[in-house]
């Protein structure tokens, strides 16, 4: 037998790492340490910032629109996970008891494959109010036109359902790659026993999904928590602010009023809210290994 | 086992999958559809599923192989579009963040995975703490950054956040490397190969399948990027597909947007998507069951 001295690879292993490493530090470490720094100060890109302490936070508690971001952008968090958790649950079901085909599982990925502004562009089309198919279609059938993106309480549901119709697939998918490890013996078993459809997903494929469909809500939520694209290019958040999501509020106080401080305190305070739900996904992460290993 | 003839409860589930497929298609259809319309008869023309007079003209206009006045005639608003080019720059963008980034994310997960030197956790659990950071909240720091550097409206100021690392591919290639059997790479230790040595010709060639999966969702990802080449790449030198049909519904009347021509070019940010689901469809969805659930 051959015993392999103690190698210690120092010489090589930081060479491996340099071009990580440098892109870590100027590009992630460097600029968050930045982006705290700019939350204290005054900063607008043409000054030099200066040191204002809690003055930001304080202002940001106080002001209303910042707040409406935040409502505003719970109720899309609720409408689109809680539309696309759903419907995503049942088309995996209905793909693993039906088919294993390729063929249907990358149909249901192409929404997915195309850029947010895309999706926006076609469906502000496809809604549009004079000339949209939908619009056309409710008028067959004897209903008005709905302005989706200029009506203030059908904005909201718009863009929702919009990003409902584009990431449903995707997140079928996954839930379906997890359905995939369930030990198809204990459908034939419940079959033999006499079980319905009905009773084996409850009985059977929601429980053991649950540490996938845990991990799957969590990576919707955060996804969910920073929509942009989508209401940059419809609804511009608009109409009044029914659709300023946090990150609109966040971009708009950064690139158009020059609130550079103001926006990094707004930044910080997403990102202690995505921190949470990041730490809770690397947890879960962690339990589905040990759970299906 | 038994197939029974008729389940009326399987046939309902596969009437409820066909409504699936079609709401999930439709959409594309109904956007090539208005791309081949000519823009005169947007309002007449607009309810059936095959356009009256089928034409190329939108295509053409929105790629800039027609004149200005044929553009005009055409529908378009006259401002100056070259989508074959901002085509070329996402692709451009594409393949140098997936490409790069790829290898040198490899390359550290191989180190982390597999060589043995001083602090390596510790290293690692720094950078896998970076995924808690969102990117907005580092995206205006870069902005500045990249400004006071002199790369805006460059194609190294687009991609220099992402061509180096992403914490998750890190993570995600050196899970794949610790699962590697060590017995190949021992006996080529035994052959005299160093480290680098090792990593080429060994470990490199048996990830050839994570390697592709985690350049395939880069990829994906890179051609939807949107607010960050927004904000360094506006020039229409460096324009991308995304940035720029936003910048082409900007120029186009609020009253009467040019829907055929924008449609056209959605079509044309969809196609190489598209090309990539025909060619690696079968990869692409297999991926998501380790990049996803694993």
């Amino acid at each position: 037998m051959i015993t392999t001295k103690p190698r210690d690879d120092r010489r090589a292993a930081w060479l491996f790492l340099l071009p990580v490493l440098v892109g870590f530090a100027v590009f992630y470490g460097y600029p968050a340490a930045r982006g705290v720094w700019y939350s204290v100060t005054d900063y607008n890109m043409l000054n030099t910032a200066t040191y204002v302490g809690a003055e930001n936070y304080a202002k940001l508690l106080a002001d209303e629109a910042f707040w409406n971001s935040m409502k505003v952008t719970a109720w899309y968090v609720v409408l689109n996970i809680g539309s696309q958790t759903l419907l995503a649950l049942g088309i995996a079901t209905l793909m693993h008891r039906l088919t294993r085909s390729v063929m249907l599982r990358a149909t249901l990925l192409l929404p997915w494959l195309v850029p947010n502004v895309t999706i926006g562009l076609l469906w502000m089309w496809l809604l549009d109010t004079n000339l949209g198919f939908v619009n056309q279609l409710l008028h067959a059938v004897g209903l008005g036109p709905v302005g989706f993106f200029t009506d203030e309480t059908w904005a909201m549901p718009t863009v929702a359902g919009i990003n409902t119709w584009a990431y449903t697939g995707y997140t079928a998918l996954l839930l379906y790659a997890g359905m995939l490890q369930i030990p198809q013996y204990l459908y034939e078993g419940a079959s033999i026993d006499g079980a319905g459809e009905w009773r084996m997903f409850r009985g059977i494929t929601l429980p053991l999904l649950r540490p996938v469909l845990a991990l799957v809500l969590v990576v919707s939520l955060i996804g969910s928590f920073q929509i942009f694209d989508t209401i940059a290019v419809t609804t511009k958040g608009g109409p009044v602010s029914a659709t300023q999501v946090i990150y609109y509020f966040i971009y708009l106080q950064a690139f158009k009023y020059f609130h550079l401080g103001y926006a990094a305190a707004a930044a910080v305070f997403l990102a202690l809210i995505l921190g949470v739900l990041t730490a809770i996904q690397m947890r879960l992460l962690r339990a589905s290994r040990s759970d299906l290993a | 086992m038994t197939r029974r003839t008729f389940n009326p409860g399987r046939a309902l589930a596969w009437v409820a999958m066909t409504v699936v497929i079609v709401v999930t298609v439709f959409p594309f259809w109904w956007m090539i559809r208005t791309a081949l319309t000519p823009a005169a008869d947007i309002y007449t023309d607009n309810a059936s599923l095959l356009p009256e007079h089928p034409t190329m003209i939108n295509f053409l206009r929105v790629l800039g192989l027609t004149s200005e006045a044929e553009a005009r005639a055409a529908g378009g608003s006259g401002a100056h579009l070259n989508f074959a080019g901002y085509l070329w720059n996402s692709i451009v963008y594409c393949g140098l963040i997936a490409g790069v980034q790829t290898l040198f994310c490899a390359m550290a997960g191989y180190a982390f995975a597999r060589l043995r030197f001083p602090g390596r956790d510790l290293v690692f659990a720094i950078v896998i703490a970076a995924l808690m950071v969102p990117p907005i909240f580092t995206l205006l720091p870069n902005f500045i950054l990249v400004k006071d550097l002199g790369w805006m409206n460059t194609m190294a100021g687009m991609v220099a956040p992402t061509i180096l690392m992403t914490p998750f591919a890190v993570f995600f290639l050196r899970q794949f490397f610790l699962s590697l059997p060590r017995d190949v790479e021992e006996a080529a230790i035994l052959d005299g190969n160093g480290p680098w040595g090792i990593f080429w010709r060994i470990a490199l060639p048996m990830s050839r399948g994570p390697l592709i999966t985690i350049g395939l969702t880069t990829t994906v990802w890179a051609w939807k990027d949107y607010l960050w080449p927004l904000l360094v790449g506006r020039d229409e030198e460096n324009r991308l597909v995304t940035v720029a049909l936003g910048v082409f519904l900007q120029q186009s009347p609020n009253t009467q947007p040019d829907w055929t021509g924008l449609m056209a070019a959605s079509t044309l940010s969809v196609l190489p998507v598209l090309l990539l689901l025909v060619f690696v469809g079968k990869r692409l969805v297999q991926s998501l069951n380790f990049t996803g659930s694993k």
